[in-house]
């Protein structure tokens, strides 16, 4: 029996094993691929570069970088408000017969693929925003719309555990104090459970950076610096996204190198997300 | 109860043993499964791989192919004309789809012009203009034209759609409209002929380029200087946006390969590919 027991830990070992050395593989492949062309043409040229024209051997990546930032803030502008206030919604102010309703729904959410999120962007809130707001539609307040809804279920799900994981007595004591319900949500609980809603926050803008195929619909991928929410721009994902099927030599090399820069962006946002919910439990 | 114990035992034995057995007939199962797949795959296939300009229409092609000849199976898979070529070379597939000429160190390779596509420029049938010259249309693609209004239409700023780098139709173009002028940074980018199609349908003010064959009622195709792109003035040499579609080959093709291209440039085939909106290869077929 004992025998047996060892042999299925060996295997769940080797399994596990298995998963990480492709994540380290992949991450092997990524860098022999893209590192080349970022220290032939330098890091520099290639990170603040503002012309990217693959054609002409012009690989700055910069209006990308600005751009991604550009679409991920706007998305949670929009996004933080509505999952702060439905995740307070659903653990304090609503009997919890309808959270058991809407819990579901809100986690649905999540598991829409995002060519849907993006199909329905393009179709409804890409004219909306052509005839009444004018330039050309497919731009990053469409984007940052879409990846604002997107990004709901990441922000109410982990913050409510954090809320949820608060001691009982937090709650009592304030109301004990004399403060109204509204006084304990806004002055104790959120305050207390910060770390945790922070960390949902970010974890949600690591889902935003990430986000390619619905980005690729309604972004429009100009390659351009934006200057306004109305403009097209273009991602570090929907530039691998967009490119990769005809890219050859250093072409190809050069979006490998835009998955570097991906993935430092993606590698800290989780560590900043773990190293905050850590916090929390401490 | 001595011996009950036992026969239960004996029975869990039993029931174990009875799941193995099933658990091997099932993996039995799924290696015959995968096995007939490979077989199937390897008994008379051959790949065709590269530009999603010309994916459609070979897929059409190897249809009809295959319909003749059942035992045979032809594989049409997109990626681009520059993958397709690669994966000649490296012998992942037996034909590459190129909608460019060869460059290079690809020009050792077979080639073979199936047919001609010609480049529409299109706008939204909402818009009012008709016809643009070649010059015009060079200085609205690099950003020195900004508004409708300077060609003769409404007071609109014009929207851009071009490709994506690498593409195709994006160089053929880059080649005969822009030539040493860029297309301006401002202009949308879209992966494919038809997605530059629905932003064009959908926008008053888009001007895009695709191929002429997947034209529709949704855009406007626009004349140049006067000549409409229609097959006579692509025939004719009147109507200059047209580029070849390429089968590529490793050295001259035997067997399926060959059968195949040799079916793709029967009158049969090329009236197929002139109903689709090519220009066909043989002249015959495209003054009939």
């Amino acid at each position: 029996m004992q025998v047996k027991e060892k042999m299925i830990e060996k295997l769940f070992l080797l399994i596990a094993l298995s998963s990480i050395t492709i994540l380290a593989l992949i991450t092997f492949f990524i860098f022999e691929e893209g590192l080349p062309l970022i220290l032939k043409i330098g890091p520099k040229a290639f990170l603040l570069g503002e012309r990217w024209i693959p054609s002409k051997g012009l690989f700055g990546i910069f209006p990308m970088i600005t751009s991604s930032f550009w679409v991920t803030l706007g998305a949670l502008i929009l996004g933080i408000p509505l999952g702060l206030a439905c995740t307070i919604f659903l653990s304090e102010l609503i009997p919890p017969s309808i959270g058991i309703l809407l819990r579901p729904a809100i986690q649905l959410l999540a598991a829409i693929p995002s060519v849907i999120y993006g199909f329905w962007g393009l179709i409804v809130l890409v004219p909306l925003i052509q005839n009444y707001l004018g330039g050309p539609g497919l731009s990053i307040l469409a984007g940052s719309l879409v990846l604002s809804f997107m990004i709901l279920p990441t922000i109410i799900t982990i913050s409510e555990d954090s809320l949820k994981a608060l001691p009982p007595s937090y709650k009592a004591g304030a109301l004990a104090l004399g403060a109204t319900h509204w006084q304990t949500i806004w002055r104790v609980l959120i305050p207390a459970a910060k770390s945790g809603i922070v960390a949902s926050v970010i974890l949600g803008m690591g889902r935003a950076i990430g986000e390619t195929m619905a980005m690729i619909m309604i972004l429009g991928n100009a390659v351009k610096m934006p200057t306004s929410f109305l403009d097209s721009a273009r991602t570090l994902t929907t530039n691998i996204g967009i490119e990769m099927g005809y890219a050859s030599g250093d072409h190809r090399q050069a979006l490998f190198a835009t998955g570097i820069v991906l993935f430092f962006i993606i590698m800290a946002l989780n560590i900043l997300a773990i190293f905050l919910s850590r916090r929390r439990v401490d | 109860m001595d011996n009950h114990c036992k026969s239960q035992i004996a029975n869990r034995k039993l029931k174990l043993f009875g799941f193995g057995i099933w658990n091997l007939g099932f993996l039995f199962l799924l290696l015959f499964i995968l096995f007939g797949v490979g077989c199937q795959r390897s008994k008379a296939g051959i790949t065709v791989a590269g530009s999603t300009s010309v994916e459609p229409f070979a897929e059409l092609l190897a249809e009809e192919y295959m319909s003749h000849h059942p035992q045979s199976h032809i594989y049409v898979q997109g990626g681009g004309s520059t993958a397709g070529i690669e994966a000649v070379i490296t012998r992942a597939a037996n034909i590459g789809m190129s909608s460019r000429l060869l460059t290079g160190q690809e020009k050792h390779l077979y080639s073979v012009t199936i047919a001609r596509d010609a480049i529409a420029i299109i706008i939204n049938p909402k818009n009012p203009i008709q016809d643009l010259s070649l010059d015009q249309i060079r200085q609205v693609f690099s950003g020195k034209i900004k508004s409708w209004k300077e060609l003769g239409g409404v007071s609109h700023p014009i929207v851009l759609v071009t490709r994506e780098e690498g593409s195709g139709t994006r160089e053929a173009f880059q080649k005969f409209v822009m030539g040493k002028e860029d297309i301006s940074l401002e202009a949308l980018v879209q992966d494919s002929n038809g997605a530059v199609r629905q932003v064009v349908a959908s926008n008053h003010n888009a001007i895009g380029y695709i191929s002429l064959g997947l034209v529709n009622d949704q855009v406007k195709a626009l004349k140049i200087s006067g000549v409409e792109p229609n097959l006579a003035d692509i025939e004719n040499g009147k109507y200059t946006l047209v580029r070849p579609f390429l089968f590529v080959f490793n050295e001259e093709p035997v067997g399926e390969a060959k059968s195949f291209l040799e079916f793709v440039l029967s009158p049969l085939a090329q009236k197929l590919l002139l109903k689709e909106g090519l220009v066909p290869v043989l002249p015959k077929i495209a003054q009939e």
